[in-house]
Order: C-alpha cells, then structure tokens, then sequence
C-alpha cells in the first residue's frame, strides 16, 4: 500500500512469548515486532493463536515465557487497565459493548481514562467536571462523524444491527487515542459493502489518526490490500512474517491453510 | 401532542446533556418540586405526612443508595441494613458527645463512616461477584447487628440496648412538628437526588454502568475495576447512611439495632427491583411501593366490609410481594420505571396510535 | 503448590488451632469439650441437610434457591399440621406430594419463562418466591409453633462415662437426626450413581445444551431435582422441627446454610456435609469458647458470636478461595 506516512521504528516488540493453559499450549516462543505508524496483520487457520496473542499483548492474559517491549519499556506481567492507561486499545472479536447504554455513552466510555475530576466535583457538575463532559463529548462527536453513526448517538447498542455494532466497538477504541490499535477481526460477518466502509476506516485510522494497527483477518483480499506487514501463525507457532507478497508465497504458509499433514 | 419535542433543537452539547433536556419534563419537575414543598405541607394531614410521607422519602433515599450499587454498578447486596445502621450509629454517638455540632455536618460525617464500612466490606467485591458477593455482604449485616447489639458504648451502656434522640434543632429551629420534618428530609432528598443524577451522567457513573455490563471489557478499555467498584460501594454506602441516620432520627425517634435487620436490607432490594433497577426515578417508585402497599392491604379489605387480622395481612403481604418480584422478574426486569418510561413514551404518539 | 494456595493453608492452620486451643490449653474439661464438638456437629449436620437441597437445585440447573429455607418450613409445617390428625409417617408421605406439586408449579411458573436470564435475576426471583412460599405457608398452616412429635425421648442420654469424667450428654433426637442425613446422602448417592434418571441429572449438571441434545428433556429433570430438594428440604424441616419446633425462624436459620455452600463449594455434595460440619462445629465452638473470651476483652453485652461467625468464616473462605473446597474453578474466557 502507498502511503503518505513515515513507517516507524518498532513500537512494540515480542520476544519468545510462550502461552499456556493447563495442558493446551495456545502460543511457542513467538517473536516479531511491530513499527510504528504501519499497519500489521496476524493471520493463520484456526485455533493457530492469534487471539491469545492481541491478549497477551494487552494483558489480558499473562504469558509464562518471553517479554514484552512496548515504547521501550519491558513489560510482561501487565493488567488490561495498564495496557490501556498507556496507549493500546483493542476490539473483540465478540462484541464486547456494555448493552445497557446507548451508542453515546459507549463511546464516552472509551473517553475514561482521560478523565479526571474527582466524585465530588461530579457529583455537583460545575466547573472543571462540567467543562471536561463537554470536552470530552466534542471529541467523541468527532469520532462519531468520522465513522458515520450519527443518527444512532443515543440509541442503545444493543439495538443496533451487527455491522454497526462493530463499528462503535472500533469508535470506542479508538475514544482512548491509542498510540496501537488492536483489532480482533473487525471484519467478521460483515458483507461486502460493510468490509469496503470498514477497510476505509481502519486505513483513515492509521493515516489521519497516525494509530499503529495490529490486526487478525480471515479475509486474505483485505489482508493483502491493507496491510503493510503480515505474520503468519500456525498451532501457536510463527511460521512466516513478512510483506504480504512475500508471505503469500511462502510454502509454509500455503502448507498450513491447505492442510497438509506435519 | 402535548409532550413532543418538536422545535426543542440543542445548539450546544451543554443543553444537549442536561439532565432534562425536553421542555415538558423540565416544567413537569419544577411543577412537581414547587408542589412537593409549597402546596403539600399546608394539606397533607400530620398521619399522612408522618406514616407515609417521610417514611417513603426515606427510604427512597436509601433505595436510592442501593440502586447506584446493584442496578448501576452490578454489584449485588443484601446487606445494606446494616449500612443504614453504621449512619444511624454513627450519627447518635456523634450527636451524643459532640451536642454542639450541626446536625448536618452530623450527618454528613455518619454517611462518611457508612461509606467507609461499605468500602471495607466491598473489598471481596474486587475477587467475588454475584451470588457469591451476595453471600459476602449478608457478613456485613450479621456483624453490624451483632456490634451495635452487644459493644455497649455504641448504645452509651443503655440497659435494654435502646437509644432515643431528642428533636433535631437547626439553624434556631426546632423541628418537632411533620411539616418542618418533612420539608427538611425532602430538602435533603431532593439534593441528594440531583447529585446521584450527576454521578450517574458523569465518566464516575460510566464506569459503573461499564463493570455491569461487561467487566473484561472495561478493564480493557482502562477503566480500574478497583476505582469503580470501591467507589461503587462507598458513594452507595453514604447515601444508605445518611438515610440510616434520618431514619432513626427523624422517623423512628428511639430504635434498637433490630431496626436495621436482614428484613430492612430485603425490602431495599425489592424496592430497586420492583422500581427499577438502574434507575433513580424508580428508587422512588420502588420505596413509594414498599410504603403504600402494606397500608392498602390494611385499609382496604376493611373498607370492603372483609376484616382480615393484621397477622394475615402481613402474610398477604408477604404473597404479594413475593408474586410480585416473580411477576416483574419475568414481564419488565426493568421494573415500574420502565413501565413510566413506555408511558410516556405513548403519551409523546398520542393521540396517535404509532 | 503449597506456595500458591498459603492463603488457604495459613486460614486452614489458624482455624484447627483456634479448634483444638479450648482442650490445649485446659480451659475445659475435656468431657465438656467433647459435648460441645458433638452439638456442633448435631448443628452442622442440620445446616448440611440444607445446603444440599441448595447443591441439587444449582449442581442440575444452575439456580441459586434462595427458597431453600422457605420450603424446609413450608414442608415442616405440613407435617406438623397434617400430623395433628394423622401418623406423622403418613403426614410425611403425604408432604412429599405436597412438595413435589410445589416443585411442578415453581418450574413452570417462576422457572420456565425466566430460563434465559443471567444469574442474579434468578436468585431474585427465588426470593420472591421465599416470600411467597413464607406468607402462603403461614395462611395456609397457620402462624403459631407448632410441635413434631416422631417418638423420640426428648431427654438426654449419658454415655462414655468411662471414659470422660462424668461422661457426655448427647440427644437421641440427635443422634437420630445424623443416622437420617447420613442414610438420606447415601440414598442420594446411590439414586445419582445408580439409577437412569440419576444419571440423566448428572449430565443436566454438567452441560444443559449437551444434555438436551441427546434428548433429555429439561423441563422435566428440573422438576425432578426441585423435588428431591423438596424432600430434602422435608427431611431438614421434620428433624429440625422435632427438635426446635416449627416456627417461621427457621427459613432465616436456614439462611446459614449459605455459608456453607460456600465453603463446601456450590455444585459438590461432599462440600454440603463436609461445609456443614465444619460451620456447624465452628459456630459452637466460637460462640462457647471465643465468646467468653471477647464478652470480657470488649466488655461485651452478652454472647451471639454465632449469628455472624459462619458468615465471616464464608468470607474469609472466598477471599481466599471463592470456588470452596470442594467447588470447580471457574474460568472467564474473553
């Protein structure tokens, strides 16, 4: 892909990540990094531990071997909330939406963490708690414009239909102004039309909102297109990482979505 | 017709987020408060202030306090009687030996002890959930019954365990007649209502509402489980304390900890889920239930000519409470406040069909 | 492994200590020690016999029965009414049919149109239907406390004065009541090992989806486990009601079994009997021995350690271990 942007040095590196869960070895010793600015796809057939490497990434699980760089800081054993706290922000790939509350909140949840008036101040909603809701809602509308969902601010979530859901879970990452953006195939059931709005999304993210973005796709056309780099996993091995004309090639990698036996 | 929003256009996201923002409901409120304020106290009857009126504001205030905790946050509990008691408590003793103090600086400090007993005994909160965190807090209940039962300087060494308080005196007044009483609860109601509103809108209360619906999630998104859920428990712990120590001091006059018993921390759960969780309006809903309905059962049977005994009643009431939970479980989880939200939402149609 | 669980294990440790201090440090005779261990575990097998309608209920259907108690009084009171003008054998029998439309209605009318909500509407709904069960029982019943009278002499029995000096006081009635909770488990065991419906319960428990798609019908087991805890819960009443009298207090004494279901863990039975000895004894050790001991260090206003002692010990259980002791780990997956 062409683009206007300067690819970066490496913001986040893995190192000899290994992942387990009693018996189940879901990640073995992977390592890749990802630069700054470009836009990274995880592929691999099934079950091959792409999810549990955005996971490891965020903290939400905790690898036993290997490390972690992120921003030049080593960091391995780290909570969701830390990871968030310091610039990445991730979608699942099961929407993970509070339905209780409508489009708008949702989004303004994403604004948390940079919002800091005591419950006192809030509670009375004058002055510095006052002005920060407004601050922070002008930056959610923002968001809201650029993904087209305006005429669904105040609708809850819940009711929204599926592609649109998506859309506000990416919106609400991207409220956090992550510095990486982790995104769990945010093109999951989505027709054709959904997937061309959704690539324009995610490639306008990583241009006007200068986010690096770390992505898992099935859809092997919009990796191709998309993505400056790709790595490919299989049964929680790296087995190939490179730009995607490359790794298209690679006979590994055609090995393991024909299934041929090992 | 009458209750559209037609021409209501917001220019700015100030009057987009205020708490009212259609012209009706804005004139409804204050029509509604003036009346509360102005007009009741000069035609309610002294019964119907003191047996209904001041009993329903208070317990509003306490649902009220709840609500934030389970129907916002998520957190369930069945403990927070004894909350009630620690602000009941609190505000005696303060009261007791430092008589020179205001009574609403008294107030403010039992509701700040309560909040501190919730924070302590909301800190399983951060390992448990649900039912398990239920569990917890029914500790929390039978502790607090069991200190203020038996450490007796809590009770200043009464012998029957009993305390009384005298009439409240502010600012020069003595408020020993229903009507002061219950403008003074209702001030203090309607305050604390309003703050509850703003928490609720602000990024304090999104984050509750972000660990109800989906924990993980709001980890992930940076929101700090402890940070909510703790303040979560102690914000719901004031307001429970605060209407505790009203409770004792205002409505009761003299109790004993019974008063603050398992029984106390059931009826605040049903009024929330019967009223509506997650909502404010349906904490009122929920507490004005709770205080009518034992009344209707005692009243009306009667004015039908068939005399059932009090024994019987209560057994009645007990059904009926019962049924209803089951009947709102199953037909509007969301519970009288969304019963009130639909209707008015017919009333913006009417009167037309769709 | 050891180093992972400390938590578990210094709660553990300080416990059998605190248990065996009384005896260590001579501050009891031993003959008095032992009489008080016995009531405990008299107690406790009580409080097992209702946690275990708690575990069936939650093990086959995943629903927390708040009512658990409501319907050990429910049930007693049948009994004891019913008793009144016939055998108290017969009017058990016959109260077993009573709990078993019980357990039909509840499933059709509170269960069935709430299967798909989340956990905590459930434990709300039974709730309501503690409350329900408590008003109707008492109209229908009647309110006062009434007696169940199963032939048992009532005073009780010296034994063991060989070998304690001045031997051990323990209740018939007591004693009758473990040898029934004891046979009344192993006819569990053996329904749920043996029998084709026990099994199908078994797979209920264990996968809903899985259970029904090879045909089981749901709806049925489910009336089936409520009214084996129905009968459980008759059993629990009729003993407890024998010894205590029939009287609305006992669904809230019935609330304690709580506590130990979750210290035995939600979904084991083992962990009932097991949760309910330890809370039983626990309680009647604290409330003999640890009271004293505080009444004078406080200047206390008398005993009542043993209204929140379970509680505390179930809190102290989940902070340090919430699955229980014999309870399955529960897993989030994101």
């Amino acid at each position: 892909m062409q683009h206007a942007r300067k690819i970066g040095d490496p913001i986040l590196t893995v190192e000899g990540v290994s992942l387990s869960f009693g018996g189940v070895r879901a990640l073995q010793d992977v390592s890749f990094d990802v630069r700054e600015h470009e836009v990274r796809a995880i592929i691999g057939p099934n079950g091959a531990g792409k999810s549990s490497m955005l996971n490891v990434i965020n903290g939400v699980y905790h690898p036993q071997e290997g490390r972690i760089t992120y921003a030049g800081q080593v960091r391995t054993q780290v909570d969701p909330h830390e990871a968030a706290q310091r610039g990445i922000a991730r979608t699942f790939q099961s929407l993970a939406l509070f339905k209780g509350m409508s489009v708008l909140d949702n989004l303004m949840t994403g604004r948390n963490l940079k919002m800091r008036t005591n419950l006192f101040l809030q509670a009375l909603r004058i002055g510095p708690a006052l002005n920060e809701e407004i601050e922070h809602r002008a930056a959610v509308e923002r968001i809201i414009d650029f993904l087209e969902i305006q005429a669904y601010r105040k609708t809850p979530v819940g009711r929204l239909p599926y592609g649109l859901q998506k859309r506000v879970d990416l919106g609400r990452a991207l409220a956090m102004e992550p510095r990486v953006l982790l995104l769990d195939e945010p093109m999951a059931g989505m027709n054709l039309e959904e997937k061309q709005d959704m690539c324009r999304f995610i490639l306008d993210v990583n241009d006007q909102f200068g986010a690096t973005i770390v992505l898992i796709e099935h859809d092997m056309s919009v990796v191709m297109d998309i993505s400056d780099r790709v790595v490919v996993l299989d049964y929680g091995r790296k087995i190939a990482d490179g730009t995607p004309d490359v790794v298209r090639n690679d006979q590994a990698v055609i090995d393991a979505y024909l299934g041929v036996t090992h | 017709m009458l209750y559209r929003e037609n021409g209501q256009f917001k220019t700015s996201y100030a009057a987009d987020q205020q708490m009212l923002p259609i012209r009706q409901d804005q004139i409804f409120m204050l029509a509604l408060v003036a009346f509360a304020f102005a007009v009741v106290p000069l035609i309610a009857s002294d019964y119907l202030i003191r047996a209904i009126l001041i009993p329903f504001l208070i317990l509003s205030l306490a649902a009220l306090g709840l609500n934030l905790l389970t129907g916002y946050c998520g957190q369930v509990s069945i403990g927070h009687g004894a909350f009630m008691a620690v602000g009941a408590y609190a505000a005696y003793n303060i009261a007791l030996r430092l008589p020179w103090m205001n009574i609403l600086v008294v107030l403010v400090l039992a509701g700040l002890a309560a909040a501190l007993a919730g924070m302590i005994f909301g800190i399983p909160s951060l390992r448990i959930k649900g039912l398990y965190l239920a569990v917890a807090t029914l500790a929390a209940q039978f502790f607090f019954d069991w200190v203020f039962a038996r450490v007796k300087w809590f009770t200043n060494y009464a012998p029957s365990g009993s305390v009384s308080v005298p009439d409240i005196e502010l600012f020069g007044f003595v408020l020993n007649t229903p009507q002061r009483k219950y403008l003074f609860v209702l001030a203090i109601v309607a305050l604390f209502a309003l703050l509850a509103k703003n928490l609720v809108r602000g990024h304090v209360g999104r984050s509750w509402m972000a660990i109800r619906d989906m924990d993980v999630a709001a980890e992930v998104i940076g929101i700090r489980p402890m940070a909510a859920k703790l303040s979560a428990f102690a914000v719901s712990s004031f307001f429970v304390g605060v209407a505790g120590a009203l409770w004792g001091f205002i409505h009761l006059g003299a109790w004993e900890p019974l008063a603050f018993s398992i029984t106390l921390s059931l009826n605040l759960l049903f009024m929330i889920i019967i009223g509506g969780l997650g909502s404010i309006l349906g904490s009122f809903f929920g507490a004005a239930f709770i205080v009518v309905l034992p009344i209707l059962l005692n009243q009306v049977p009667a004015a039908l000519g068939i005399p059932i005994s009090t024994a019987m009643a209560s057994h009645l009431e007990f059904m009926i409470f019962g049924a209803l939970i089951v009947f709102f479980l199953i037909v509007e989880p969301h519970g009288l406040a969304r019963l009130w939200a639909i209707g008015k939402e017919k009333l913006r149609l009417w009167p037309f069909p769709h | 492994m050891l180093k992972r669980n400390w938590p578990v294990v210094a709660l553990v440790v300080v416990l059998a200590a605190g248990l065996v201090a009384p005896l260590v440090t001579g501050a009891s005779p031993a003959g008095f020690y032992v009489e008080v261990l016995l009531g405990g575990l008299m107690a406790g097998v009580l409080y097992s016999l209702v946690a275990l309608g708690f575990v069936l209920i939650f093990k086959a259907s995943g629903v927390f029965n708040f009512a658990q108690g409501a319907m050990v009084l429910f049930a007693a009171l049948a009994v004891a009414r019913m008793a009144e003008v016939m055998p108290w054998w017969l009017a058990a029998l016959l109260a077993i049919g009573i709990m078993v439309v019980l357990a039909w209605v509840i499933e059709r009318v509170v269960l069935r149109p709430l299967v798909n909500q989340e956990a905590i509407a459930l434990l709300m709904a039974t709730l309501g239907v503690t409350y329900f069960l408590d008003g109707f029982g008492q109209t229908v019943w009647g309110s006062d406390i009434y007696e169940i009278n199963l032939g048992i002499a009532k005073e009780p029995v010296m034994v063991l004065d060989n070998l304690f000096q001045g031997g051990i006081l323990v209740n018939k009635e007591d004693f009758v009541a473990a040898i029934a909770a004891a046979g009344l488990v192993a006819l569990l065991a053996l329904f749920f090992q043996k029998t084709p419906t026990g099994r199908a319960l078994r797979a209920v428990a264990d996968d809903h989806q899985a259970a029904q798609s090879i045909g089981i019908p749901l709806n049925r087991i489910w009336v089936i486990v409520w009214s084996v805890a129905g009968v459980v819960a008759l059993v629990a009443g009729v003993i407890w009601g024998s010894k205590l009298g029939v009287q609305f207090s006992i669904s809230l004494v019935a609330l304690k079994a709580l506590p130990v279901v979750i210290l035995g863990g939600f979904t084991s039975v083992p962990g009932a009997i097991i949760g309910g000895l330890i809370i039983g004894v626990g309680e009647k050790m604290a409330e003999v021995f640890l009271g004293p001991v505080l009444v004078k260090m406080f200047d206390l206003a008398g005993g009542g350690i043993e209204n929140w002692f379970a509680y505390m010990l179930a809190l102290l259980f989940l902070l340090v271990r919430p699955e229980g002791l014999f309870g399955e780990k529960h897993i989030d997956r994101v």
